[in-house]
């Protein structure tokens, strides 16, 4: 009998009860958030039990939310069964004060890679990961640019007129 | 059965350039004829980093042939080639590698920007991308284009050879081209 | 760090390293892209590899952010630059699924046919590639000519080569005409030729096999858990292939096989890499059997009936009440896109290519995230280069089929 999102639902709230909520299915993939602390624990649970299974992290990556005051930063997992062929998603929320969230390298060798890169754009701390520091920007850079804060322009760029391209003051966009 | 490869029998030669000639002599000066030679036998050094790069891969392979032109040989070393061909985009991270390269070039040497990306920065007017290389070294001949087809890398190409085949001995002496170079503060 | 037992040991308090540092990249030929490795070796063989990248970092999320969603394509093209229009298609369909637009089965056959030129378009430069790199130049010069057949057949499509920006959400911005689909018929009949010529070359070719098998191998488990998906994880053995596992795009109504390896070597990938040529020619020649079926008003069915999304036709802009009003309510921002989440992945030329879209109701996503195969997979770089040789190392780097563009971001 296939997996089903009610099944994966029922063992998670089985074993870890009111740490798990927010549960809903957006385009049939079922989603739910975690207290932050827990994130390992589930990851582990996901991976060890036989008739779960979920053994593949497709993808990790960081959204951040300035207005969610106290839980800013959301650092996203999506899951994959092989064998059983579907997917979850799962969030655990941190604040910018301090983002400290469990590192899955654990885990996931592939997590390495993907949670330096979340640290680079959003700060986000992975609390034991073994190599923690910036991937894709330079290591001088001292502030995390994708934060909704930073603009996408490099301002110090003098060539570029911002009238010009419809960035203006007059025009006010951005 | 026709071979479907025959050899060119049809090689177009430079012209020679003009010159005072008589019998078993010809005069002309130094200019005309390093130039020449220069022009027609350049040595490109591809410095690709993204789309273009894959552009330049087909025009140097074998439909598009940038041999033709006297650029059979691509060399990968700054230090024997005379120019600079930068094609893709150039982020931050890299502009330091990008003018270590120039600097290791030997006199002289052209720069040649293919592509929106060397150009100006293209779409990318973001935090983490250089906008232009000419913020970091002086560029010959732009092409435009995100990516410029091979024929117009091709036409880039030439017009590189017009600047080599035109250029003065006596440019890289100059004082103009120490206030360039000045301007980018390279020695 | 544990040497090797055939390292020669140096006497106890020589100044000596043990081993030399060696800085492949950023600017090697041999890396094809923009890629460091800082190599510590013990003679010529390697005992660790450290990556770096970065050097092409460009930010596509952030720049995402302040774009409407028809204007993101571009920036899907300049990901994996070899097979931009999968990237397309991706993400059209990412939006068609958040917007909840049923695509005609036409347009679905017509982007599967650009999808698979694509992919075969990938595989010929990664494989033409690991030639060059053994050695054998021949190759690539000869299927770089072939290349151009695909490109031409975009041409004809969109009007542009490599980046191809082709299509809209809700399907393509013109219908094919009949010139593309003669040069779709032309590469049909040329192009196996061709690639049996090419594999000929390497497949049984002994310096090749030398050179390839046995590098750079990687089991299923460890693939797995680092990330692999696309022809470097089916090289392992693990037969996951999105086209089959979630179709989209009605991969569900084609017939064909997905080509698995069993060492995960630089010769597996080349062989399945070579395999999928052949399968993504037989969906080809599929898709054209059954966009000829359609007979009538149906065979000029280009797009899906979503005026809503689907931005209308330039000359209708001009001349028509309702095409104007669509074209100003999409282009202004003015048409409700829903808000909501959605992860949506397409099997990109190197693997599982994913789009993860959170939108809030604005113009432009509030976040999207790309899942970029090749930054996931490139990890495991320095597990398979550890202890094979300097040489290996290359080819193994070009096998994987590593796009600087897309894995920086």
């Amino acid at each position: 009998m296939p997996l089903t999102n009610q099944q994966i639902i029922e063992r998670l709230t089985e074993k870890f009860g009111q740490d798990i909520f927010d549960i809903h299915e957006p385009y049939g993939l079922l989603t739910f958030t975690i207290t932050k602390d827990l994130n390992l624990k589930v990851l582990r649970f996901l991976y060890d039990e036989p008739d779960l299974g979920f053994t593949f992290l497709t993808d990790l990556c960081a959204v951040h939310y300035p207005d969610n005051v106290g839980k800013e930063l959301a650092v996203v997992y999506h899951l994959h069964n092989l064998v059983e062929n579907i997917r979850i998603r799962f969030k655990v929320f941190a604040g910018t004060e301090q983002p400290d969230v469990f590192t899955a390298t654990g885990i996931f060798e592939s997590a390495n890679w993907q949670e330096r890169e979340t640290y680079d754009f959003y700060g986000v701390n992975f609390v034991g990961h073994p190599n923690l520091k910036r991937i894709l920007n330079v290591d001088e850079m001292d502030y995390f640019p994708l934060r909704k804060e930073f603009p996408l322009e490099d301002q110090t760029r003098t060539d570029k007129d911002d009238e010009m391209f419809g960035r203006g003051n007059l025009i006010g966009l951005n | 059965m026709e071979r479907p490869v025959r050899f060119n029998t049809n090689v177009k030669q430079v012209e020679a350039p003009a010159s005072f000639m008589g019998d078993g002599f010809m005069a002309t000066s130094f200019d005309k004829v390093i130039g020449l030679a220069r022009q027609n036998s350049l040595w490109p050094l591809p410095f690709a980093t993204s789309c273009c790069g894959i552009e330049f891969m087909a025009t140097m392979a074998s439909h598009y042939d940038l041999s033709r032109f006297g650029a059979e040989r691509l060399g990968f070393s700054p230090r024997q080639c005379d120019l600079l061909m930068v094609m893709g985009t150039i982020a931050k991270k890299m502009g330091p590698i990008l003018r270590q390269v120039y600097l290791q070039m030997a006199e002289p040497r052209w720069v040649m920007a293919v592509g929106a990306c060397a150009s100006s920065g293209g779409i990318f007017d973001t935090y983490s991308v250089l906008q232009g290389i000419d913020q970091v070294i002086p560029v010959d001949v732009y092409v435009p284009g995100c990516p410029p087809r091979p024929e117009a890398i091709i036409d880039g190409f030439i017009q590189i050879q017009s600047l080599v085949g035109s250029e003065s001995l006596r440019r890289r002496n100059g004082e103009r081209y120490k206030a360039l170079m000045d301007s980018y503060a390279i020695q | 760090m544990s040497l090797p037992e055939y390292h020669v040991k140096l006497p106890d308090g020589s100044i000596e390293k043990q081993t030399t540092t060696l800085n492949l990249g950023p600017t090697h030929p041999a890396t094809h892209g923009v890629f460091q490795n800082i190599l510590e070796l013990d003679g010529e063989r390697i005992v660790s590899a450290e990556q770096t990248v970065g050097y092409i970092h460009r930010a596509f999320e952030k720049i995402a952010e302040r774009r409407p969603l028809y204007q993101i394509t571009p920036l899907t093209d300049r990901l994996n630059y070899c097979s931009s229009p999968i990237n397309n298609m991706g993400w059209h369909t990412t939006c068609e699924k958040l917007m909840g637009i049923k695509m005609p089965k036409r347009v679905d056959y017509l982007r599967v046919i650009i999808m698979e030129l694509a992919r075969i378009s990938d595989h010929l430069i990664c494989n033409s590639v690991v030639g060059v790199d053994t050695g054998a130049f021949t190759g690539f010069l000869y299927v770089m000519q072939y290349r151009e057949l695909i490109y031409e057949i975009y041409e004809e499509i969109c009007g542009s080569r490599l980046t191809t920006n082709i299509g809209r959400i809700g399907g393509f911005e013109r219908n094919f005409n009949d010139i593309a689909f003669r040069k779709i018929e032309k590469f049909l009949e040329e192009y196996p030729k061709v690639l049996k010529e090419f594999e000929n070359l390497f497949s049984r070719n002994r310096i090749f096999m030398e050179r390839t098998q046995g590098i750079g191998g990687i089991d299923g488990q460890r693939a797995l858990n680092y990330g692999f998906t696309g022809p470097n994880l089916r090289a392992a053995g693990i037969d996951y292939d999105v086209r089959v596992h979630k179709p989209y795009s009605s991969y569900e109504d084609f017939d064909f096989t997905i080509p698995v390896g069993k060492t995960g070597d630089c010769y597996d990938r080349f062989l399945v890499r070579n395999q999928e040529m052949y399968q993504s020619l037989k969906i080809i020649e599929q898709a054209y059997r059954k966009v000829q079926e359609f007979k009538g008003t149906d065979a000029d069915v280009f797009h899906a009936d979503a005026p809503e999304y689907y931005l209308p036709a330039k000359e209708d802009v001009y001349t028509k009440m309702e095409a104007l009003i669509y074209h100003f309510k999409i282009v202004m921002g003015e048409t409700n896109i829903p808000a909501g989440e959605v992860y949506h992945s397409v099997e990109g030329g190197n693997g599982e290519l994913g789009f993860y879209l959170i939108t809030d109701g604005g113009r432009s996503p509030y976040r999207l995230h790309f899942r970029r195969p090749c930054f996931i997979y490139y990890q495991a770089y320095s597990e398979l280069t550890k202890g094979s040789m300097l040489s290996d190392a290359i080819i193994t780097m070009s096998s994987l089929n590593l796009i600087a563009g897309e894995m920086d971001g």
